[in-house]
């Protein structure tokens, strides 16, 4: 054997040995990151999924037009404005008579949420003929009893410690009995906008808000920033120290903390120029400023990967720069200028510190109706819950992320497929 | 795509021209007030119909700040607070063209100092909290001030568990931790020798050797998310945390509250000013804003209204500690009748 041979043979038991070492590192890294996500994701799905129930408390309620101070021929607002909530708190005393004292009584009102009131409400004034007639409506029930029959207040401990007495307890038990408890999916929380009471309490002003502003930073964002890419990339002088200059700053802006774009935002949007406050108007266009680097950036990478030899065979068959830019380069860098846009409009997605200085860490009951209407967005609206007192705002909080996680994912898919169809190999 | 960006630049082209009518109010302010306020705007909205008024959570000093800005349609109408506004603030107003602005004291609001439940109850003094949370303290006994020396509770007190101090509490952005190191941390420095003279003298050091917060890692800032607090306490028991009422309200059955001055925290004791961590919460208008922005009377009538602040009411719910009833009717009366306040009477 030669000497070569021999001290390869000597080193090889330690060459394996490293190579497998390394894998293990690698393999030993996914799982850790694997468990984190699962341990996460669990936690939010195993807190949040109760949210997509409520509970619901079905009641026999007398519509009787003197009760209501109404008839069927009243005006609509006449019939808005009617006594909804002693016909509630009628059918509540019939349910469970014999309720004197003032504390109970209280609590009696309490067993149903406030939107039961405005529940009949709407029926009636959507079908004035139910005036004058019996009706059995099911209602939410009030945040307390739906977190008791999720199984977050425990009956056995002392009474003093429950938010739940013992002579709820048995109204409820009795209620029970009688069929009149139910638990049906929780289509508030995607039909309406935030609201103090958390059974009543919805997802889509925010999700709304959401849209909007991306769609502003978007609409923004993308062409200005494959133009400015573009530019930089195929039309400027080569070498020259303007140029660089603005490259180096591009980079930089990458990196500058969002919320210094916030106080930006403030300064510039809303001073000088009157942009409405809260509005998704003014959140895309901070979003933007945020955003634009990372397009540029990832524009200007996917450009640079396209082959010479494109460039070159267009201008060669005689092409003018503008025909090869826009025929040729710029499909074949579309999949990557993508990517990027999509990952920097993930981050918009998930920013609210610049959103504070701009007022969008707001409480907005109404849906937002256009660009310029008061709203928030998702991660706002998961921390303003988060802070709420009610225990029931907890579930509502993970319910929203995943919701935020939702939206992330098919945004996502959406740069998938898009990728997938504008694909080419060379 | 190009459909997009036309929409957006019609968007764009129309905000422009719509900046400056508006038909929601506009409320900004303190935190603490935050969840009251909301529940008023809901409940505004649902009886009168009117659009839903926007309720941003700044902070009382910012809000001060954004409500004072200018007397313009694009300024807040309301602005929340969970201490009455300085007469700094005011001036401010006035200068930049706010004159007239009403008053209206809405409730109280107490800060629990409590533990896990599983821990032993605690009895605390301000003098003991102020021991436990200050930077400098007085030695004994010529009340010159030294680095707070205390690690245990046992060292503040021998009746005190002999434990660690570990305080989660609010960060120094937060109305709590003013109202906290005014009314507890303050109160229990005067008790030493000297420091009401000092306060006299140089009102600057006594603020300084008063309500400084140590920071040496036994008092830990744990964010403006009081349920983070909570939620902490959860899982250490030894340690003591700082919250609103509502939120020992709502978890009574994990958390314990401790006597300060030997009285306990509860609903009558804040509301009869017994329990010595309570402050009044109060909102502030733009008169010249009503007329111009539709609803304001209206939402000033719920806020005031029975249903919202008696004891009873929906607002109790929520935590709101209510007012004793002459002031509650005083309340009544001045969002009737807007009446302004004057900046002299403000500190």
């Amino acid at each position: 054997m030669s000497t070569t041979t021999e001290r390869v043979k000597a080193t090889l038991g330690k060459r394996y040995a490293r190579e497998k070492r390394f894998r293990f590192y690698g393999l030993a890294s996914i799982a850790l990151s694997i468990l984190f996500l699962v341990i996460l994701l669990a936690d939010i799905i195993g807190k949040g999924y109760p949210a997509f129930t409520s509970t619901y408390i079905k009641l026999d309620v007398q519509l009787d037009a003197q009760t209501l101070g109404v008839s069927a021929d009243s005006t609509p607002e006449q019939l808005r404005t009617a006594n909804y909530n002693t016909v509630v708190q009628n059918s509540l005393n019939t349910l469970i008579p014999g309720v004197t004292e003032r504390k109970e009584k209280k609590a009696l009102k309490s067993l149903v949420s406030g939107d039961a009131q405005y529940e009949l409400q709407r029926r009636v004034m959507d079908d004035p003929t139910l005036i004058g007639t019996n009706q059995s409506v099911w209602v939410l029930a009030d945040d307390d009893i739906d977190t008791y029959y999720k199984g977050n207040i425990d009956r056995t401990l002392p009474e003093g410690d429950r938010r739940i007495k013992d002579f709820q307890l048995t109204w409820l038990d009795k209620l029970e009995a009688d069929g009149r408890i139910e638990s049906q999916f929780n289509t508030i929380f995607f039909t309406r906008g935030d609201s103090r009471e958390p059974e009543e309490a919805g997802i889509l002003s925010a999700l709304i808000g959401s849209f909007y502003t991306l769609l502003v930073t978007l609409s923004l964002s993308f062409p200005i920033g494959v133009a400015a890419a573009l530019y930089l990339e195929e039309f400027a002088p080569k070498n020259n120290f303007w140029v660089d200059l603005i490259e180096v700053n591009i980079n930089n802006l990458a990196a500058v903390p969002s919320i210094v774009f916030g106080l930006l935002g403030l300064a510039v949007f809303i001073q000088l120029f009157g942009v409405p406050r809260s509005a998704p108007l003014v959140g895309g266009l901070v979003l933007t400023l945020m955003t634009l680097p990372t397009i540029i950036i990832a524009a200007r990478a996917a450009l640079r990967a396209v082959p010479p030899s494109i460039r070159e065979g267009a201008l060669g068959i005689g092409a003018s720069k503008t025909q090869t830019v826009f025929q040729n380069v710029l499909p074949l860098a579309m999949p990557g200028i993508l990517t990027g846009t999509i990952i920097g409009m993930a981050q918009a997605l998930g920013e609210t510190a610049p959103l504070l200085m701009i007022g969008m860490i707001a409480f907005i009951m109404d849906v937002p109706s256009s660009v310029t209407s008061p709203s928030t967005v998702l991660p706002v609206q998961i921390y303003l819950w988060s802070d709420s007192p009610e225990r029931a705002f907890t579930e509502r909080t993970s319910a929203a992320i995943m919701v935020l996680l939702a939206f992330l994912v098919s945004m996502n898919l959406l740069a998938v497929i898009l990728r997938k169809r504008f694909e080419r190999r060379w | 795509m190009k459909q997009l960006t036309l929409a957006v630049a019609m968007g764009l082209l129309a905000a422009t021209g719509v900046a400056q009518a508006r038909d929601n109010i506009e409320i900004v302010g303190s935190s603490t007030v935050y969840p009251f306020s909301t529940a008023v705007a809901e409940q505004f909205a649902k009886k009168t119909g009117m659009a839903a008024p926007k309720v941003e959570s700044t902070g009382t000093g910012g809000g001060m700040k954004l409500f004072c800005a200018g007397a313009g349609i694009d300024t807040p109408d309301i602005t929340n607070a969970s201490r009455r506004m300085k007469k700094k603030e005011m001036e401010d107003c006035l200068k930049n063209g706010v004159n007239e602005v009403t008053e209206i004291k809405v409730g109280f609001d107490g800060i629990a100092v409590g533990n896990h439940k599983s821990a032993q109850p605690i009895k605390l003094s301000r003098r003991e909290l102020y021991l436990a949370l200050a930077k400098d303290v007085p030695a004994d006994p010529n009340g010159e001030l030294i680095p707070n020396p205390y690690t245990t509770w046992k060292q503040v007190n021998p009746e005190l568990a002999d434990i660690k101090i570990e305080v989660m509490g609010p960060p120094p952005t937060s109305g709590t931790r003013d109202a906290l190191a005014e009314l507890g941390m303050e109160k229990g420095c005067n008790l030493f020798k000297g420091m009401p003279e000092l306060k006299k003298k140089d009102e600057k050091a006594h603020k300084a050797a008063c309500t400084a917060v140590r920071e040496d890692g036994h008092y830990i800032e744990s964010g403006e998310n009081d349920n983070l607090i909570v939620q902490k306490l959860q899982a250490n028991p030894n340690a003591v945390g700082i919250f609103g009422y509502s939120f020992y309200d709502q978890n009574r059955d994990s958390l314990q509250a401790a006597t300060i001055d030997g009285k306990e925290i509860s609903y009558e004791n804040i509301s009869s000013g017994k329990y010595p961590l309570s402050r009044p919460l109060f909102f502030y208008v733009k008169n010249s804003h009503v007329g111009q922005v539709p609803g304001i009377k209206e939402f000033m009538a719920e806020f005031t209204s029975e249903e919202a602040l008696s004891a009873d009411g929906y607002l109790a719910d929520k935590g709101l500690v209510a007012l004793p009833a002459n002031e509650k009717a005083a309340s009544a009366t001045a969002a009737a009748s807007m009446a302004t306040v004057a900046a002299s009477v403000l500190k």
